[in-house]
């Protein structure tokens, strides 16, 4: 669908904008609707569209299945390493107060950052989704 | 100071080492990374058990937030009971695994066979650990997906099929578990366990409380494949690779089981569970129809891991049943057979493994004289046999002998001698296979065949032996199933 220039052109014009509605919802999500699911799911919707008008060829140029892999594990581990780093840090797991110096601010970092973690890994995991779709119909 | 930690560890280990698996795809690193963190899995276990048996219950505050309102990990003597079983048994076939998932499934996404099996540990340890409703159906949940890649990952196609029927009934299942907290948190606006039990029985035979405890006992039957919700194992043990077989064998109906039980005696209480509610008798009915239905339908397969699965289902009916009498000694009869099966159907499970890798098949006819040509493998598959018939001096023997004696001191002598003609059922399926490996001539179109190497025979071995081991020095199965029978049980049915 790459030859038809309206799509093409409006595609083009749109992924910024989705991507970074996506960090919106991602960083905004500890106070208002939102967090890293949704952000994920959003995020990873500009590259279903980026696949739908210019191919998987060029998709997979641009994120490889080594990059998606990486963030499929590398989330979790973000997760769960800031539960451990609680455990490190002679608290328990999952503790958020112990992560910077006033407990208010260790929350709010705690919080942040595991939604980072499940914003990564759902964004890999559809876009992977989609690729494995769209390499079956091959 | 780690110590403290170890609740959390239990299940963060695999947790952490799954993604890893992704990460570091090299030769054998999956593996080895699965391996590493089963075994400290097993080891925390172990810890863990021991820590309750000195100082009794442990709480762990997850976020360090109190309960009832953080979700808390709560180990006490039945938990840590079933921990031990289902990492240990994982421990011996992770080691199976190496080579057998090699022969049977291959080297290229190896990585993602292991990712899914350590996120299906996590899920298992994870159910069972923790003291919070609703976590609990979450852990279930994590489990359930594990497994069902574990089970597509078979060569056959019909594994795919059989996954997806697991899919469908295993959804149902947990759908029902969900629906049932859901109703416990409506009545009672709380999720953990302790807290639940306490409000749960002070309201009495409610209306939601009622069905409450329908959609769960009948979630968590689904889940552990009791008669005749049991119509997803069958084709799922038969198709899975034979580690997975194994694996799934002895740890996943457990968990189940460990489900129905905690549900039915800590939240519910045993008093309306089985005074106001009669559980007993409709368990104890589904249990012995179906220890006879699938026993007979055991004889006359011709797979030997399809026959083996059916075997699975009229175990778990003598697990059921010693639940269902609710005394200390069925309920301690019922979770000693836990213990017992895991060990049984794993040595079992891993010997039709041995036999899949040599000759490629586990269809009856690739038996046949394998007790000349893999005499330590089939020594293994007779030992495991045996144990699963309940002769003396196997554990299979410890626990139907606490099980007839738990039945006869409730006054229900007639269902112990049902026991005993139910095991008469074993004794003619085991003996199938044991006529046609020693006593039939190999095909001819079968090649040369050899014992199956080491790596796969002295996990299988450890099993087996444990089989005798725990049949001799009983003090783990049966002190381990008496005090987690104590601690469900407080005063009642004593």
């Amino acid at each position: 669908m790459r030859d038809n220039i309206v799509l093409s052109v409006v595609a083009r014009l749109l992924m910024p904008f989705i991507l970074l509605f996506a960090l919106y919802v991602q960083f905004h999500g500890e106070v208002s609707p939102g967090g890293g699911f949704q952000a994920g799911v959003i995020f990873a919707s500009a590259f279903v569209l980026f696949v739908l008008v210019y191919g998987i060829d060029a998709a997979e140029g641009i994120i490889p299945d080594g990059f998606l892999r990486g963030g499929i594990a590398g989330g979790v581990l973000l997760y769960a390493g800031i539960g451990v780093l609680g455990l490190l840090l002679g608290s328990n797991f999952l503790d958020y107060n112990v992560l910077a110096a006033d407990p208010k601010n260790g929350q709010h970092l705690g919080i942040v950052l595991i939604e980072l973690g499940v914003g990564t890994t759902v964004a890999s995991v559809v876009t992977a989704v989609f690729y494995a779709f769209v390499r079956s119909k091959r | 100071m780690i110590a403290v930690h170890l609740p959390i560890l239990q299940v963060v280990l695999p947790l952490i080492a799954a993604p890893l698996c992704v990460l570091f795809r090299a030769r054998d690193l999956p593996w080895a990374i699965a391996a590493v963190a089963t075994w400290t899995a097993f080891a925390i276990s172990g810890l863990l058990l021991a820590q309750v048996y000195s100082v009794g219950v442990i709480s762990y505050e997850i976020g360090d937030w109190a309960p009832p309102w953080g979700i808390e990990y709560r180990i006490d003597a039945l938990n840590a009971f079933v921990l031990l079983v289902v990492s240990g048994v994982s421990a011996a076939v992770i080691l199976f695994g190496r080579d057998s998932m090699l022969a049977e499934f291959g080297r290229s996404r190896e990585y993602l066979f292991y990712t899914a099996y350590l996120l299906t540990f996590c899920g298992l340890l994870g159910v069972t650990i923790t003291g919070d409703a609703f976590n609990l159906f979450v852990f279930l949940e994590i489990s359930s997906l594990g497994t069902y890649v574990l089970i597509a990952s078979g060569n056959n196609r019909r594994a795919l099929l059989a996954s997806y029927q697991y899919l469908i009934l295993g959804t149902i299942g947990a759908t029902f578990i969900v629906i049932g907290v859901g109703f416990l948190y409506a009545m009672t606006g709380t999720l953990n366990m302790v807290d639940l039990a306490g409000r749960v029985q002070a309201y009495g035979a409610n209306t939601t409380i009622v069905v409450a405890f329908t959609f769960l006992v009948v979630g968590a039957s689904l889940k552990l494949a009791l008669f005749p919700l049991h119509l997803w194992l069958p084709a799922a043990y038969t198709y899975a690779p034979s580690m997975v077989s194994a694996f799934l064998a002895a740890t996943a109906t457990k968990v189940g089981l460990y489900v129905l039980v905690r549900f039915v005696f800590t939240i519910f209480g045993p008093e309306f569970s089985f005074v106001t509610l009669s559980l007993g008798l409709p368990l104890a009915i589904l249990a012995l129809v179906g220890m006879f239905v699938t026993s007979t339908v055991a004889i006359f397969q011709n797979d030997v891991k399809r026959m083996l699965a059916f075997s699975s289902v009229a175990q778990i009916g003598y697990m059921v049943l010693g639940i269902s009498i609710h005394t200390m000694l069925g309920v301690a009869a019922g979770l000693m057979h836990l213990f017992n099966h895991a060990l049984m159907k794993g040595a079992l499970f891993c010997a039709v493994g041995c036999i899949v890798y040599r000759v490629g098949s586990s269809r009856l006819d690739a038996f046949a004289g394998a007790g000349r040509r893999m005499p330590w493998t089939m020594a293994a598959f007779c030992t495991g046999g045996i144990s699963l018939i309940g002769l003396p001096l196997t554990a299979g023997f410890v626990g139907k002998w606490y099980l007839v004696l738990a039945l006869i001191d409730r006054g229900w002598w007639p269902l112990a001698v049902l026991v005993v003609l139910s095991s008469m059922l074993a004794v003619i399926y085991i003996w199938r296979v044991v006529e046609v490996a020693y006593f039939r001539d190999p095909l001819p179109e079968a090649g040369p065949v050899e014992e199956a190497p080491l790596s796969l025979l002295l996990p299988t071995w450890a099993l087996a032996f444990a089989n005798i081991w725990f049949g001799i020095e009983t003090s783990l199965n049966v002190n381990g199933a008496f005090a987690a029978a104590e601690s469900i049980l407080g005063g009642f049915g004593s």
